[in-house]
């Protein structure tokens, strides 16, 4: 169980005008900006759900999956995920859950990803036969086969992105963290990811918290949606009754300008 | 005990890992060899036109430099400081940071046997060509086989000591890039600062013999001045025991000042590029 109760996490940004001279005056005087990331966030998710954190770019999205893989520390509010404060039980905490970030690749680029595959079995301390039966699994289900054996350099994103998904689920986690996966993918491969997600949500009682842009995403996917702009939340409901009107994208694209985000 | 064996599998994997990707970089091995060959064999040129000019000037023996200089080709590797790990600079730039701290590791011990794993990787792979060669050179620029059995122990411990003092300098170096927009500046400074100091341009013996002594105290000669310097016989005996234990002391005071600036680090982190 995930328990977020008002968290709060700015950012400072040095700002400037355009121009030289406004350069060279920053050089000397610098003025920052707080970007207030996360203002009051609260939530609470049990397990085996499926959430979508959907929201514009910069709205504070990949700053909350950061603070609850333990990566960020926020500056006020408490987390808990399943007993664990993750910033500060952080290694345990890490051990037990997964994450993708479908703009990075936690692959070595230039080894075969199996070579990957069994650095992060060690660096988990996965029990053998964990090892190979999670990996046999998420070979036939993600169809990796001869990819497992290819260099990552090598591999299309979409093949990459299967491999990425296999590779942070190796350990058994009980809980996955995904940061828009689907980004860049083709129809096919898009599908392969979604099938696959709801399958570990179905069989393993993973659960399952997902940001994205992709509306279909969520729809397949999730069947809670929490919408956050500016750093709050704005709604937090099933996706029955946001999508309840037709058009997904529609209805989201009328949410942003509803609450002017 | 058992926790004390999967801890140690977790760092060895990084070294299988390394070792693996250095064997894939062969055309950049043979390259690397030739290279080193040629540098040693230049500087012996160099340092033998002074010798040629006032021998009794030469701070060294001969035959003493001829096997720094060879040591010190074969085991670049190890200690050279501008061979940092690119691939840590560009996670703290470019925010794939995310992901390592996404491991169950402490990330200062991780990236610490990554560099250990990947310096001793490289080096085990290019020294024996290296020192093979080396030791069938005539006379006056071949390698000299170690005195006795008690000199090359030293020589061991204190080559061992030299690469954890040179991991640990970097890993100051890779701690305070996550106060900085870029590393760049840090780098080419430090990398500079340690070529000269540790005695790589020109062994320490060679310098004025006050600035010396302060040479010698500082923790770029604890890098592989010390072992070379053991190996060839220029220093020896109750000599070369202080200097192992000035190299044990930098290797503690480094990785102590290293720790204390990753959890100052980790406190404030931010992740670039969103």
């Amino acid at each position: 169980m995930i328990t977020v109760n008002n968290i709060c996490k700015s950012y400072k940004a040095a700002k400037r005008n355009a121009g030289f001279g406004e350069s060279v005056r920053s050089f000397f005087r610098r003025e920052y900006d707080v970007v207030k990331a996360l203002d009051h966030i609260s939530f609470t998710i049990h397990d085996g759900e499926t959430v979508g954190y959907i929201g514009p770019n910069g709205a504070g999205k990949s700053t909350t999956i950061k603070i609850l893989s333990g990566i960020l520390t926020p500056d006020s509010g408490d987390c808990l995920v399943d007993g664990r404060v993750p910033w500060k039980n952080r290694i345990e905490h890490v051990a037990r859950i997964g994450v993708v970030f479908g703009q990075r690749s936690q692959l070595w680029w230039d080894v075969p990803v199996i070579d990957s595959f069994e650095l992060l079995r060690d660096i988990y301390s996965i029990p053998p036969e964990i090892y190979h039966k999670n990996k046999d699994d998420l070979t036939e289900l993600l169809e990796l086969g001869e990819l497992l054996r290819t260099p990552t350099r090598q591999l299309s994103l979409g093949q990459r992105m299967r491999c990425e998904l296999a590779a942070s689920l190796l350990h058994s986690p009980d809980i996955l963290f995904l940061d828009e996966p689907t980004i860049g993918l083709d129809a096919v491969s898009k599908i392969a990811v979604r099938e696959f997600i709801v399958r570990l949500n179905r069989e393993r009682k993973t659960t399952v918290i997902l940001t994205t842009h992709d509306m279909q995403d969520i729809e397949a996917i999730t069947k809670r949606v929490i919408l956050i702009g500016k750093g709050r939340i704005l709604l937090d409901g099933d996706i029955s009754e946001i999508a309840a009107s037709g058009d997904i994208d529609r209805t989201v694209a009328e949410l942003y300008r509803t609450y002017d985000i | 005990m058992s926790r004390f064996i999967t801890q140690s599998k977790k760092y060895l994997s990084f070294f299988r890992l390394r070792f693996a990707m250095s064997l894939q970089y062969r055309t950049a091995a043979i390259a690397g060899i030739a290279t080193q060959f040629a540098w040693g064999f230049l500087e012996l040129c160099v340092f033998q036109a002074f010798h040629r000019t006032d021998p009794e000037a030469f701070p060294m023996e001969f035959h003493q430099l001829a096997s720094y200089i060879w040591l010190q080709q074969a085991f670049l590797a190890l200690f050279m400081t501008w061979f940092m790990e690119a691939e840590i600079f560009e996670s703290i730039m470019d925010g794939s940071i995310c992901y390592e701290l996404c491991r169950p590791i402490n990330i200062y011990h991780m990236w610490f046997a990554r560099s250990i794993a990947n310096r001793s990787s490289r080096a085990l792979l290019r020294c024996f060509p290296i020192l093979i060669a080396a030791f069938f050179l005539p006379a006056p620029y071949k390698m000299s086989p170690v005195s006795d059995f008690t000199t090359f122990l030293l020589f061991l411990i204190s080559m061992l000591l030299g690469l954890i003092v040179t991991v640990s300098l970097c890993m100051i170096i890779y701690m305070l890039s996550f106060f900085t927009v870029s590393p760049q500046g840090l780098k080419i400074l430090f990398a500079m600062t340690s070529e000269f100091f540790q005695g790589n341009v020109i062994p320490l013996p060679f310098f004025p013999s006050r600035l010396q002594k302060i040479m010698e105290l500082q923790p770029f000669a604890s890098m592989e001045n010390v072992p070379l310097r053991i190996y060839s016989g220029n220093i020896q005996g109750d000599q070369a025991l202080k200097a192992i234990l000035l190299q044990l002391f930098w290797a503690i005071v480094l990785t102590v000042i290293g720790r204390l600036i990753c959890r100052s680090a980790m406190a404030k982190i931010t992740v670039q590029g969103g």
